[in-house]
């Protein structure tokens, strides 16, 4: 017997999400508020839907539901107005902030910093996944699943690579137990946020070798707003500073452009200076 | 957006005003922390990067034993430094505490309009050497005294050393006894860049001050640092501590970003002999949520505008009291007519060394929705239920004290049969009524 797979990661991503998402409130009792969630799903798929009308392309709701998906994982705002906010600021932005004819923030990314920037209305839990390391080595695999599919895995390994490296030489260098080191690694916004923020193939660089250096740079940038800023969510933070880097390093080590993978039945091609989904 | 708010949550405690106590139901009792043994109680008021700093904890031995040594990020001024009254950590204690209300059910034979109608109308001082000796001796163990302070019965120092070994042995050699494994967190925390804030009871002081017990000790710094260092505590190993953290912001609730911040089980209907034993009750029901978790969180006892609450354990603190806390963006007394620009957040946390190896990291949050630990008693009507109203609110009383019951079992981890044997007229005294007896009312 042969199971077919989908040939598009995001198929994926997107069971990826929605599982911790149930598994996040079933077991661990998250606190998502179902009206953010359904705004947020909402909101994405309807500027999704703007956006593409506008440029003349196939309305495509995948990565707008990952978007959503990440947002209602990641996110916490007071009320619906800011998840709205969120949503749409994240999809406006890939169609929007763009360089050299892809996005360069991660679209939750920058909605998710742009308004803890602007206000104090929205916030990152990043301890509500407790350090359970089951949840964090489940976690782990779905997002390795995500990413063998991708093929774009060395953005994430080689951030996580570097920052469990800088971990442990501090708790050694500070002579802390390594067990402190691993409560910081087995955090599971960190995992979220490797996994399914990082990991992103349409902001990250071209060539391996830029994605590798991408990885490591937000990992030593984030290790630093951690432990000598004392910056809560500092990968967040991070990878929106981190991000206009790309293109920058793009032109360093030029390589062939990342796309979606297509389901053959589809009639769907690519457009023209790279897609919006 | 937050003035909208603090008017909101305003005009809210206007609205129920007069009603507020039946609303959210008749305070009965609350779980204040002197249930725990063994708990420390620390007060963080917080805005920017300012914080002040109140900790209290339940010392009950000798005064000339008692001593404390705590991080601190900055090297503190005289000014920055204070001793403060226990009676506010009380208050601030019985305010956020947790809450047992009670409601009576009405009389089954009354129609509810004639009910409504009628409530309608019813409405150690450092020890020998001389500050010189003590100096020199400190700086060939590469020991810096940065500050040295008497303040009210305290005597204190701030320290700063080359590394851990040094000040491990200043300290042991100046009679502060140290646990075993404390020079590798002390050196941590020297390597972070920290100072070091320690404390001794001066006997002389005390005994001119006439204090009986040891008042809170206070601290004010500026530092990105938004935590609490709890590792010195936890080397010792004498077993699990309580501690209460209460954060006192102007946005909103405050959680821990490295563990797990979980409300604790609320707003649940109890069987009646609740009432007798509501410190028992919460202790085995925090016990049981804390292993639930497996030991590894914060609990959210409570979260609220300081401006009111309901129903009220105590009385909201005043401004000047706010103020001695340290709540520093308040005027001065009467300055807004109430304190509606604070936000009280109580979190309980019950920690050693395994289940708690970092220090706690906390965040201000922009959630401004309250939440307290409340429990409900149900009083049973006393009176006559012979009319056919009456026999069918028996037969509803009897169905509500099992759930009640097995609520309880499970809240607490107290066996269902013991429960179910103080819970009167409960499925264990009378035998089980099939289910379909009264289903066409027979």
């Amino acid at each position: 017997m042969t199971i077919t797979l989908p040939k598009d990661p995001r198929w994926f991503q997107i069971a990826a999400l929605s599982t911790l998402l149930t598994g996040g409130t079933l077991w661990l009792g998250l606190e998502f508020r179902w009206s953010n969630s359904l705004v947020i799903v909402a909101t994405a798929l309807g500027v999704q839907w703007i956006g593409n009308r506008a440029l003349r392309q196939p309305f495509d709701p995948r990565s707008a539901l990952i978007t959503s998906l990440s947002l209602t994982l990641l996110l916490r705002a007071a009320s619906p107005p800011w998840a709205i906010a969120a949503a749409a600021l994240a999809i406006g932005s890939k169609f929007v902030v763009r360089a050299r004819g892809k996005h360069i923030f991660n679209p939750a990314n920058f909605s998710i910093v742009l308004l803890m920037l602007c206000t104090d209305e929205v916030w990152v839990s990043s301890g509500q996944w407790g350090s359970a390391l089951l949840g964090a080595t489940v976690m782990a695999a779905l997002g390795l699943l995500v990413l063998s599919r991708a093929r774009y895995a060395e953005t994430a390994l080689s951030f996580l690579a570097v920052f469990t490296l800088l971990a442990f030489a501090r708790a050694l260098w500070l002579g802390d137990p390594l067990a402190l080191a691993l409560h910081q690694l087995s955090n599971g916004a960190l995992l979220v946020f490797t996994f399914f923020m990082i990991s992103d193939p349409k902001t990250a660089p071209d060539r391996a070798l830029g994605r590798c250096f991408y990885g490591a740079l937000v990992a030593a940038v984030a290790f630093s707003l951690e432990v000598v800023w004392f910056v809560t969510a500092a990968p967040v933070w991070a990878l929106a500073f981190l991000a206009p880097c790309v293109p920058v390093i793009d032109a360093l080590w030029q390589g062939p452009r990342y796309r979606w993978a297509r389901p053959a039945t589809t009639s769907l091609t690519a457009t023209k200076g790279g897609n919006y989904a | 957006m937050p003035n909208r708010i603090v008017v909101a949550s305003a005009v809210l405690t206007f609205l129920v005003g007069s009603a507020a106590q039946a609303f959210c139901g008749f305070y009965v009792a609350r779980a204040d922390t002197g249930l725990f043994n063994q708990a420390s109680q620390v007060v963080l008021v917080r805005d920017g990067n300012r914080t002040v700093l109140t900790m209290a904890n339940d010392y009950r031995g000798e005064a000339k034993d008692f001593a404390v040594v705590i991080p601190v990020p900055t090297i503190l001024e005289r000014e920055q430094i204070n001793v403060a009254k226990p009676a506010l950590i009380e208050h601030l204690d019985a305010y956020t505490a947790p809450r047992l209300v009670e409601y009576h059910d009405a009389d089954p034979c009354r129609s509810e309009m004639e009910y409504m109608l009628e409530r309608g109308a019813a409405n150690d001082a450092v020890p020998s050497p001389t500050a010189m000796r003590a100096r020199r001796q400190a700086a060939e163990l590469g020991v810096t005294i940065d500050a040295e302070y008497t303040i009210g019965e305290y005597d204190i120092l701030i320290l700063s050393a080359d590394d851990s070994a040094g000040l491990t042995a200043w300290l042991t050699g100046n009679g502060y006894r140290l646990p075993d494994g404390a020079q590798s967190v002390i050196g941590s925390y020297l390597k972070q860049g920290l100072k070091f804030f320690v404390a001794k009871v001066n006997l002389t002081q005390q005994a001119e001050l006439g204090f009986q017990y040891l008042r809170p000790l206070q601290v004010a710094f500026e530092s990105p640092r938004f935590g609490l260092p709890i590792r010195l505590g936890t080397v010792n190993a004498d077993g699990k501590q309580d501690l209460y953290v209460y954060a006192l912001t102007r946005t909103g609730r405050v959680e821990t970003t490295n563990y797990r911040t979980v409300r604790v089980p609320s707003n649940m209907t109890v069987p009646e002999f609740v009432g007798d034993e509501f410190g028992e009750f919460y202790q085995a029901m925090f016990a049981k949520s804390l292993e639930r978790e497996r030991g590894r969180a914060v609990f959210l006892e409570y979260a609220w505008d300081m401006a009111w609450c309901d129903p009220c354990a105590a009385d909201p603190l005043s401004n000047q009291q706010l103020r001695e806390l340290g709540v520093f963006w308040l005027g001065g007394q009467r300055s807004r007519g109430g304190a509606a620009d604070v936000f009280v957040t109580r979190l309980h946390l019950r920690y050693d060394g395994e289940t708690f190896p970092a220090d706690l990291k906390f965040q201000e949050t922009g959630d401004r929705s309250n939440f307290q630990g409340r429990y409900i008693i149900q009083r049973a009507w006393q009176g006559d239920t012979s009319c056919s109203g009456g026999q069918s609110y028996l037969a509803a009383l009897q169905e509500r004290r099992t759930d009640e019951a097995k609520r309880l079992a499970s809240l607490t981890g107290w066996p269902l049969a013991k429960v179910l044997e103080r819970v009167p007229g409960s499925d264990s005294e009378r035998p089980q009524e099939p289910w379909w007896r009264r289903l066409w009312g027979g």
